[in-house]
């Protein structure tokens, strides 16, 4: 072979590396079908009858989180502003919905745009732009879905979301502001689709929260509509909100009381999320002791 | 002499894999997504759609809020003195860009929603602008009359041009054109963030302008000087919040523009009135229980609404104390 034909087969090959390098984002995984979550162990902390009062275990929350949740009544849920709030777009994919997902794409170019997202409790659709479309401007309405933008890196779907409500972080009155931002990391191998999620919220949380989902390929599931009408649930004096004064909570260490932990335990905060609280815990919890 | 063919050969292929080389890395590298977007100093100052006809101005001090269309412009404030040249630009451009083969639509009417320098101080600058042709017959700049009763009464004397021209005494006003397509209601919410307070509701855009009743980045201000009350504030978010239709989930239909911040609807103005709310009830209860205002204010009361309302240095120290005081005097 001469040198000649040696660098020919040198440059195609180069180029065969780089062209494949460059393929589109949309050749890399597929989300598009319906899926239903596997809960885990979050979906008895963070579903059903939501979560208990004063256990923020596992939250790496500040102290203004925790006087949010610690003055919080759940009888706000009864309010007509607040009986139809769906999950935040941050605490859908933990919120025990099933969920559909197609490409959104250009009707006349047949350019891929977004993939879009129906879960069963969904105000709106959501929408992860693949466009490199810019974020709207601070002063752009909020959506409980966010805004999204994603890109490929390697078959990992990575996702940047702004413009959030404010939501709940656990449905006990733990929250999560408007000032927030996340970045989702979406995976799908087989059947299995991994989802995770990351809030930087430095007004609530000192540490960025972490968490973990995943769901199943079910091609037969269909989603119902879920409509909510608003009603009169409690004859109230306009303007009424309930909620606790700060220090008289009257429910906030009953959890503890009930499954014999120390208060300080279940009060969440960043360094319970270290090895190093271990011996933290020997003080607070010696061999033997009974709370 | 035999190598030279030889060495041209060379040279020839190096050019070519060069050559080759350079296409794929070109290929590879080269993406819009790379360009350097140029920067703005428009960051901070933008209009941004919000519904219908109507359009919000930020960055030239409380939020301005635009009606615009064949019938021209209608302002819900000017914004402070200073930005009235870079608020009039962007006016003029707007309507233009919005008919660009049209006549000209100027500026029609102002309402002011309150008294404050920050929404009110490009009054005279617009009003004396050209761009400024109100209808005939039509009203020119609309506030409630405690507005100008308090202009009146200031020690330093505004310039005529920059008091309203048109004020209503009664519970609400009813712009005498149907603008742009639809009724413009102007509605006084009495001593709120002080005694001439007005909101503006465009009907059909469905869209209501607030004024600093609703401030969604900061504490709200309550006037006390003014005719403002705690009591007065609350009643009138109240009030916004049954004249909102939330489309879906407490999301959409009617939309917000707040005095301060963001476009907002009803789960925005529901937080912020709630968080009022309960810092209302948590300072009623310590005065209750005999505090003064200073073991109010060192008691942390605000402590989990702060990282959100109180970023601003004295914010929160204004608000507790003007809550406070209202409460105590009634």
């Amino acid at each position: 072979m001469d040198s000649f034909k040696r660098a020919q087969i040198i440059v195609g090959a180069t180029f065969l590396v780089f062209t494949l390098v460059g393929l589109p984002a949309s050749a890399q995984s597929d989300f598009a079908g319906e899926w239903l979550d596997l809960g885990h162990e979050d979906i008895e902390v963070d579903r059903r009858g939501g979560a208990v009062y004063g256990d923020y275990t596992g939250l790496p929350i500040n102290e203004a989180a925790r006087m949010r949740g610690e003055t919080y009544d759940a009888s706000v849920f009864s309010l007509p502003e607040w009986q139809c709030r769906p999950h935040g777009v941050d605490f859908m994919p933990f919120g025990a919905s099933e969920l559909r997902v197609w490409k959104e794409v250009d009707p006349v170019t047949q350019e891929f745009i977004a993939w879009r997202m129906h879960w069963l409790r969904s105000a709106r659709d959501r929408l992860m732009y693949m466009d490199d479309r810019p974020h709207p401007p601070e002063h752009a309405p909020l959506a409980w879905e966010g805004f999204s933008t994603a890109h490929w890196e390697g078959n990992m779907l990575v996702v940047h979301t702004t413009h959030m409500k404010e939501d709940y972080l656990r449905r006990n009155g733990i929250s999560r502001s408007s000032l927030a931002t996340m970045t989702e990391f979406l995976f799908v191998h087989g059947d299995y689709l991994t989802w995770t999620v990351v809030i930087d919220d430095p007004p609530y949380l000192d540490e960025p929260l972490i968490r973990n989902m995943s769901y199943v390929r079910l091609p037969q599931q269909q989603l119902p509509a879920y409509p909510c009408p608003v009603v009169v649930e409690e004859v109230r004096e306009k303007g009424f909100v309930p909620h606790f004064m700060p220090g008289e909570h009257p429910y906030l260490d009953e959890y503890g009381e009930k499954i014999g932990v120390p208060p300080e335990l279940l009060r969440g905060g960043a360094q319970t999320l270290y090895p190093e609280y271990r011996e933290r815990l020997k003080e607070l919890w010696p061999e033997g002791f009974e709370y | 002499m035999r190598r030279q063919p030889h060495n041209r050969t060379n040279r020839v292929w190096l050019a070519r894999v060069t050559w080759l080389m350079a296409v794929p890395l070109v290929l590879c590298f080269w993406n819009p997504a790379y360009a350097l977007e140029p920067q703005s100093d428009d960051d901070q100052f933008y209009v941004w759609p919000v519904q219908g006809n109507v359009y919000i101005l930020v960055g030239a001090g409380g939020n301005i809020t635009l009606s615009v269309g064949k019938d021209g412009v209608l302002m819900v404030d000017t914004g402070v003195a200073e930005m009235s040249d870079r608020v009039l630009a962007r006016v003029r451009e707007l309507s233009r860009q919005l008919d660009p083969s049209g006549p000209t639509r100027p500026i029609r009417y102002i309402i002011n929603t309150h008294l404050d320098e920050d929404h009110m101080g490009g009054n005279s600058a617009i009003v004396e602008s050209d761009f400024f042709r109100p209808l005939g017959g039509g009203e020119q700049v609309i506030a409630h009359d405690n507005v100008v009763l308090r202009m009146i009464d200031a020690p330093e004397r505004p310039a005529p041009s920059a008091v309203p021209t048109h004020t209503y005494l009664e519970g609400q006003h009813r712009v005498n054109r149907f603008f742009n397509g639809e009724g413009v209601q102007v509605i006084h919410m009495p001593a709120a963030h002080s005694d001439g307070d007005s909101i503006v509701y465009f009907r059909y855009s469905d869209v209501i302008s607030t004024g600093d009743i609703i401030a969604v980045d900061r504490y709200p201000v309550i006037d006390l000087e003014q005719g403002g009350s705690i009591q007065g504030l609350l009643d009138g978010i109240n009030s916004i919040i049954d004249l909102i239709f939330p489309e879906f989930r407490s999301q959409g239909g009617t939309m917000v523009v707040p005095g301060h911040g963001r476009i907002s609807d009803l789960t925005e103005v529901a937080y912020y009135r709630d968080m009022v709310t309960m810092i209302r009830d948590r300072i009623r209860n310590a005065i209750e229980k005999g505090m003064t205002l200073e073991q109010v204010k060192e008691a942390g009361l605000t402590l989990d609404f702060d990282p959100l309302y109180g970023r601003e240095p004295g914010t929160t120290d204004r608000f507790v104390e003007s809550v406070y005081r209202s409460l105590i005097e009634g």
